[in-house]
């Protein structure tokens, strides 16, 4: 078996920064006075000594009326009620399930927060206890919503809508969760045929296209959805999806709906999905991108 | 006093009749340090600095839930793990990961970090440090503090200021003392001892201090004052490292703009 093999110079690494009109922030490093204290309030990123107010991460200030907070390049993902999140069970607990999202302490999903068969209101018994590993197991992926954030930082997930719940066939993308646009959905059907959950806390779905709605239909059973034969072009494309995202993340792009669909529309000059893996393909499928979005900020 | 203490006076021949250093440099010149942040994608953090010929690569994993067994109520709890490559030192040779040396390295290192980290914020957590030194030509230590700290703003963990460290160790010229900063590795081993010390320069604060043999105390207060100054040199060449890397990598963010 022969493999096309490409070894490159570190003297020919390509630079992924994509030029934007934008000004520079002020930068703030740790042990930087951010300002005299008197009347601020100090937020995320900064501490209190001498009398001033330091930053203690590298990042932006961000000023609310009187709270002074420094926003870091990256960190671990920090959950706000609502947030849709991609998570994977860790553990099967008492009465819940451990899930790891990203977030500097493990979430919990309770089993009073899924969904079960048989409606809203069944009460959980003994025996749902039992069958918890029937319907999420260790290493299973779930999307999800927090519910709420507990006193140390740590989340409680729900999966109470059909729209959550476990995910059976797709890709996994992981990036850092800063990237992340903020945004009414994050459940998207993509043009082109994939649907991919952009979870708040850095992780991405990318699945084919649903082919039939089991879930409605077997409602009395535990829904395992059953593993469907998934057609070569549809597999291309959410290939070429993932590529896609890595160029972006790749250059430290904003990742919605949006920029991911621009991205993939100008990588189909590249035939082949694999070429986008091609430093120089990722650049330039970024570098389209953010022409087209500045295009369609201007308008 | 002083003279008959060192009666083999060490370092005796480390400073030319210029007064320069065996690889031409100055007593108060650093070694070239060249710096990277986010060398990694799959860590939190990840950095890689090189001084003079001594590389070390870190990569930091967390704040991440910590094993029960660990885990403490009201701190992170921080895990360093320090290992040389086979390739690092002249003669190859292999080095277990947790060997007696690296083992004892790795403890230095988890209290120096320890100091500079704000751990309060973050209950229950673990935070892992890993570094490999790929090429050790004398104080592998301090660039390990130095590669950690820059790997751990990479990871936005919040630290009180920079965490730097640096060396120095002395030598004599016309019979006077003088203390040499940042000692390479034919200087540490001709003789003299060496002060390693990690400190936090902008507020003043000594993290941790090691010596490696006895050094007489009349000197140890030049030799400690050039390495705090080697360290205080060292904080402005990361600083200016993490400014040029935020500055590469901040082309997103809108909400960064509408401040």
């Amino acid at each position: 078996m022969t493999s096309h093999v490409k070894i490159r110079l570190a003297s020919e690494r390509v630079n992924h920064s994509v030029p934007t009109n934008r000004e520079l922030p002020r930068f703030y490093t740790p042990g930087e006075v951010v300002t005299g204290m008197e009347d601020f309030m100090r937020g995320h990123g900064t501490y209190a000594s001498d009398d001033c107010l330091k930053a203690s991460v590298a990042g932006v200030m961000q000023k609310v009326n009187k709270l002074i907070c420094v926003r870091p390049l990256k960190n671990r993902y920090v959950g706000e009620i609502g947030d849709v999140v991609v998570g994977r069970v860790l553990e099967v607990q008492q009465r819940r399930w451990k899930v790891e999202t990203n977030s500097r302490l493990d979430s919990v999903l309770q089993l009073s927060s899924v969904n079960l068969p048989g409606g809203e209101l069944r009460r959980r018994s003994a025996e749902d206890e039992q069958m918890m590993r029937k319907h999420l197991q260790e290493g299973d992926l779930i999307s999800a919503e927090v519910q709420s954030v507990f006193s140390d930082g740590s989340l409680s997930l729900h999966t109470r809508s059909l729209k959550y719940g476990k995910l059976s066939q797709g890709i996994l993308m992981k990036v850092f969760p800063s990237l992340i646009k903020r945004r009414k959905n994050h459940f998207h059907n993509l043009p082109c045929g994939i649907s991919v959950i952009i979870g708040n806390n850095g992780y991405i779905w990318i699945s084919p296209p649903e082919q039939n709605n089991l879930v409605e239909e077997e409602k009395d059973e535990i829904v395992n959805v059953e593993v469907q034969c998934i057609s070569r072009s549809d597999r291309e494309t959410m290939a070429r999806v993932r590529n896609c995202i890595a160029a972006l993340v790749a250059s430290k792009m904003l990742l919605d709906d949006t920029s991911i669909m621009f991205a993939y529309e100008e990588s189909l000059k590249y035939d082949n999905v694999k070429e986008l893996l091609d430093p120089e393909a990722m650049l330039d499928v970024a570098f389209l991108t953010q022409h087209r979005i500045n295009n369609v900020l201007e308008e | 006093m002083s003279s008959d203490f060192n009666v083999k006076r060490p370092g005796l021949e480390l400073l030319s009749s210029q007064g320069l250093r065996l690889d031409g440099r100055r007593p108060n010149e650093l070694r070239r340090i060249q710096c990277k942040l986010g060398v990694f994608t799959q860590p939190d953090g990840s950095a890689y600095i090189e001084q003079g010929n001594t590389k070390v690569l870190a990569a930091v994993y967390g704040p991440h839930q910590a094993a029960k067994s660990k885990s403490l109520q009201d701190s992170v709890v921080i895990n360093c793990q320090y290992s040389m490559a086979t390739f690092s030192t002249g003669e190859r040779k292999k080095r277990p990961r947790g060997g007696r040396k690296s083992e004892a390295i790795s403890m230095q290192l988890t209290q120096a970090i320890t100091t500079a980290i704000k751990k309060e914020l973050y209950p229950r957590s673990q935070i892992d440090v890993y570094l490999e030194v790929l090429q050790a030509d004398g104080g592998a230590y301090s660039a390990s503090v130095n590669a950690a700290t820059l790997a751990l703003i990479d990871a936005g963990i919040p630290m009180k200021a920079y965490l730097c460290s640096c060396t120095a160790s002395i030598a004599w010229k016309d019979g006077k003392p003088e203390p040499l900063v940042d000692v390479s590795h034919v200087e540490e081993s001709a003789g003299g001892s060496v002060l390693t010390v990690s400190s936090l320069p902008s507020i003043n604060s000594v993290a941790w201090v090691d010596m490696s043999q006895r050094l007489h105390a009349d000197y140890l207060s030049v030799v400690m004052k050039r390495a705090m100054q080697g360290c205080r040199d060292i904080e402005v060449i990361l600083d200016k490292a993490v400014r040029e890397h935020l500055g590469e990598s901040w082309t997103m963010s809108d909400d960064a703009v509408a401040i």
